[in-house]
């Protein structure tokens, strides 16, 4: 396309918070001053099932969808599901994935088993890759559950945004409670 | 003025408020549910949820008779619930607008069937909008308030899964101003539809959808935009977009009133450009009637009848077709099977137990719309047919009439709370009625849970969470005629193998209800998460009778100790429902703690 649009996208799992963590990369990007459309589906994939959440802007965005095969950054949850997506990606595109798995009901059931080396594979495909070990950085925010304020930041690094404008997206879009520890796991991602 | 990020059923609440909207109804639905559920956010609005999408346009119409500006939102197959209303409504027109939302899920993201609510709007021969972003659910959800009392007409918007879910930004308007106040006028001649009346008004709707359509010509939600002339394509709503980035060069008419369509403004776009197509999702609607018109067209030749669009399905279509060369090359995916992740009951649910218990029954299930149409799915396998909300009790009252005797006995109806009440009730009455002798599940778990826990009739709680009588759904089924009705705790596997054993057997219909709320509601004491279990590696034996239940806290570990492997349960996800434990014969799975 001529137009500079850029296309993100956040994959795992139903229930892994990944609906949030793509409001506040929207809210974010609005703050920032640019066009900017979100779109994901839910319903029966609260169930445990895949997500993918796509999130793009640019000075005018069309499509709240991303092309397949135009994605420029993938922001991974989940192992397999990152995997699962890479279709999605332009050759060359960044990708950023949490050090996490959880095992689909076959694999819970015996009957199939999880992928092995899904990180090496990943990143013989694309160079730009990143693996974090969110759970550890929340744990040492202090909540294990803000993982994916980990991987936020840890995406920020690659987005031109000024750091008030982060600030303010996470004020707006976490609950208060959460906010300091929310606040500290951003950073821990962004310093990585 | 401020700007936000809404999804287009904020902006829809949104442009409701700003309409100066009295009267909200709708049943929960995906992708539709959220209207309602943001609506509440203006004071102003009296919003409730019913049982059912019939009784919501109904309750929108009562509110539009007397003088007030309504609503009613519903999924695509809600429609045809409330579709008998819909038809007469178009006869009687309004009184205060009144305006129906239906959301459509082309791809069935979450529903039964793909049907396009387009047809709708044509056959009840009212007007229909349909948007392209957020800001135009909030603008034209105002609009067509406007349009609804202008023309006295109902007036459809549509909305898509990817418009109703779909986040985009928004400016913030006031609420219109000078609304006239409700009140009660008398005009039978318009609202009671006799033969005598109705007859004078038919002639009104036809002439109506004439002058409905010559507005759209200039109507400036209708726009052409001429780019390159060598292609021009028709489009509404999401497939816009997709259409502005996937082929950019191309000429565009943006119909944002999709029936009636405005046949000039249609004539004089395909005569600038050269070659006319039509890109919409699901039917030929617009192709169909722009061909009639005797316009050379090109559309569903290229544009798949089937599922959602896409920029890179439209792209991929046009180039399939020699219209444009191939622009991007798609990614290569993953070469080896990936093993699937299909979405699946949570652990603790209150309805895993008794489809474990139908399916070892090897019971006949015919099943309805909710989470446990999940039941279904493998290592369950408990479900056999499953057609449309309340065709569960209907579709086993009738199977039952083919059968022989001991046939009969196999068969089992399940339907959830809200189900029940939302077209359960007519079916129930009809197998008490008739004597069908099937057996009826109604799957309690106190809330509308598939859609994201929503209240009910039954639940206790309105749309706004105020305290609300509830219905006694056991008392309820016995005034029906069902003189055996039975409640259980589907946590006590054994009493509820017992029950459902005996209500089996009985040569008469029968109804076991249910009894403990879904694992995600939480707060005034409605679930309780007990202490988690874990399994004792030593004393497990690895006989997987544990994963028979398909909980996805349970994990097996095939390297775990030796060849057999074994079983083990994820502390974050257990809720503590016992029902593993229920089903170890070697007593191998504990509370956490060691305490029994
Ligand atoms: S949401 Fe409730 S009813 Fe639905 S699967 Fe989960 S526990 Fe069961
Ligand atoms: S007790 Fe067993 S069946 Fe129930 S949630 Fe825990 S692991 Fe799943």
């Amino acid at each position: 396309m001529n137009k500079p649009v850029t296309n993100i996208l956040l994959v795992g799992v139903g229930g892994q918070g990944i609906l949030l963590a793509s409001e506040i990369l929207a809210e974010a990007f609005m703050l920032a001053g640019f066009d900017v459309k979100k779109s994901e589906i839910h319903g029966m994939s609260q169930r445990g099932g895949s997500v993918v959440s796509h999130v793009r802007f640019g000075t005018e965005v069309f499509s709240p969808v991303v092309p397949e095969g135009e994605g420029d950054i993938l922001f991974g949850f989940e192992l397999l599901e990152t995997y699962r997506c890479l279709s999605l990606l332009k050759p060359g595109a960044r990708v950023v994935v949490n050090d996490f798995r959880i095992p689909p009901p076959a694999v819970l059931l015996g009957q199939e088993t999880y992928p092995e080396g899904l990180a090496e594979k990943i990143n013989a495909r694309f160079s730009n890759f990143q693996l974090i070990d969110g759970l550890k950085l929340a744990a040492e925010a202090g909540d294990p559950r803000a993982a994916n304020t980990v991987l936020l930041g840890a995406v920020a690094q690659y987005l031109d945004i000024a750091d008030g404008v982060w600030q303010k997206a996470l004020e707006k879009m976490v609950p208060k409670k959460a906010l300091p520890v929310n606040l500290k796991a951003f950073q821990l991602g962004r310093s990585l | 003025m401020s700007t936000e990020i809404l999804s287009g059923n904020e902006a829809i609440a949104r442009g409701a408020f700003e309409a100066g909207v009295r009267v909200a109804s709708a049943y929960p639905g995906t992708p539709s549910t959220e209207i309602l559920e943001n609506i509440i956010k203006y004071p102003s609005i009296n919003a409730s949820w019913a049982p059912n999408e019939k009784v919501a346009l109904e309750v929108a119409i009562g509110a539009s008779f007397g003088g007030g500006r309504a609503i009613a939102c519903m999924k695509h197959v809600g429609v045809n619930v409330a579709a008998d209303p819909l038809f007469t409504l178009s006869y009687t027109g309004v009184g205060g607008g009144l305006v129906l939302v239906a959301a459509d899920d082309p791809e069935m993201h979450s529903s039964q069937n793909e049907q396009d609510s387009r047809n709708y709007a044509k056959f009840a021969k009212i007007p229909m909008l349909e948007p392209a972003d957020s800001q135009e659910c909030k603008e034209f959800t105002r609009l067509a308030f406007e349009l609804s009392e202008q023309f006295d007409t109902p007036v459809m918007i549509r909305s898509c899964t990817r418009i109703s879910h779909g986040k985009s930004i928004v400016e913030l308007g006031e609420p219109v101003k000078g609304l006239p106040e409700p009140k009660l006028v008398k005009n039978p001649a318009k609202l009671v539809m006799l033969p005598g009346n109705a007859r004078v008004r038919h002639p009104l709707v036809e002439e109506r959808t004439v002058r409905l359509s010559e507005y759209g010509d200039s109507w400036s939600i209708n726009r052409a935009d001429y780019r390159s002339a060598a292609m021009g394509i028709i489009c509404t709503g999401v497939t816009y977009q997709y259409v502005r980035e996937a082929l950019p060069e191309a000429a565009t008419l943006k119909l944002g009133m999709v029936h009636p369509l405005p046949k000039n403004l249609i004539r004089e776009f395909a005569a600038k450009v050269e070659r006319l197509f039509v890109v919409e999702e699901l039917d030929p609607f617009i192709e169909e009637q722009v061909s009639a018109m005797g316009i050379a067209v090109t559309g569903k030749e290229v544009i798949s009848l089937c599922g959602e669009l896409s920029p890179g399905r439209i792209r991929e279509a046009f180039a399939r077709a020699g219209i444009i060369t191939k622009t991007i090359d798609a990614q290569q995916p993953a070469q080896e099977k990936l093993p699937p992740r299909p979405p699946n009951m949570c652990p603790g649910c209150p309805h895993r137990g008794v489809f474990h218990l139908l399916s070892r029954a090897n019971a006949y299930v015919t099943g309805d719309i909710g989470c446990y149409t999940l039941g279904f799915m493998p290592p369950l396998n408990a479900m056999d047919t499953c057609v449309c909300m309340g065709a569960s009790i209907s579709t086993a009252s009738g199977i039952v009439r083919a059968l022989p005797r001991e046939e009969q006995q196999r068969v089992v109806a399940v339907i959830g709370d809200s189900t029940f009440l939302h077209t359960g009730v007519n079916s129930l009455m009809e197998m008490a009625y008739n004597q069908a002798p099937a057996t009826v599940i109604i799957l309690d778990n106190r809330i509308t849970a598939m859609t994201g826990r929503q209240e009910n009739p039954a639940s206790g709680y309105t749309l706004t969470g105020i305290e609300a009588p509830e219905v006694n759904i056991p008392a309820l089924c016995r005034t029906l005629g069902i003189r055996h009705v039975r409640v259980v705790d589907p946590y006590d596997l054994e009493a509820t193998r017992s029950v459902l054993a005996e209500e089996m057997a009985r040569p008469e219909p029968s109804v076991v209800v249910t009894n403990r709320p879904c694992c995600l509601i939480k707060g005034e004491g409605r679930f309780d998460r007990s202490p988690v279990l874990e399994v004792d590696s030593d004393a497990c034996t690895g006989c997987r009778a544990c994963l028979r239940i398909g909980c996805p806290a349970i994990e097996w570990l095939p390297a775990l100790d030796g060849p057999k492997g074994k079983a083990s349960i994820d502390p974050q996800l257990c809720t503590g429902c016992t029902l593993c434990q229920q089903l170890c014969k070697f007593d191998a799975i504990h509370r956490a703690g060691g305490t029994k």
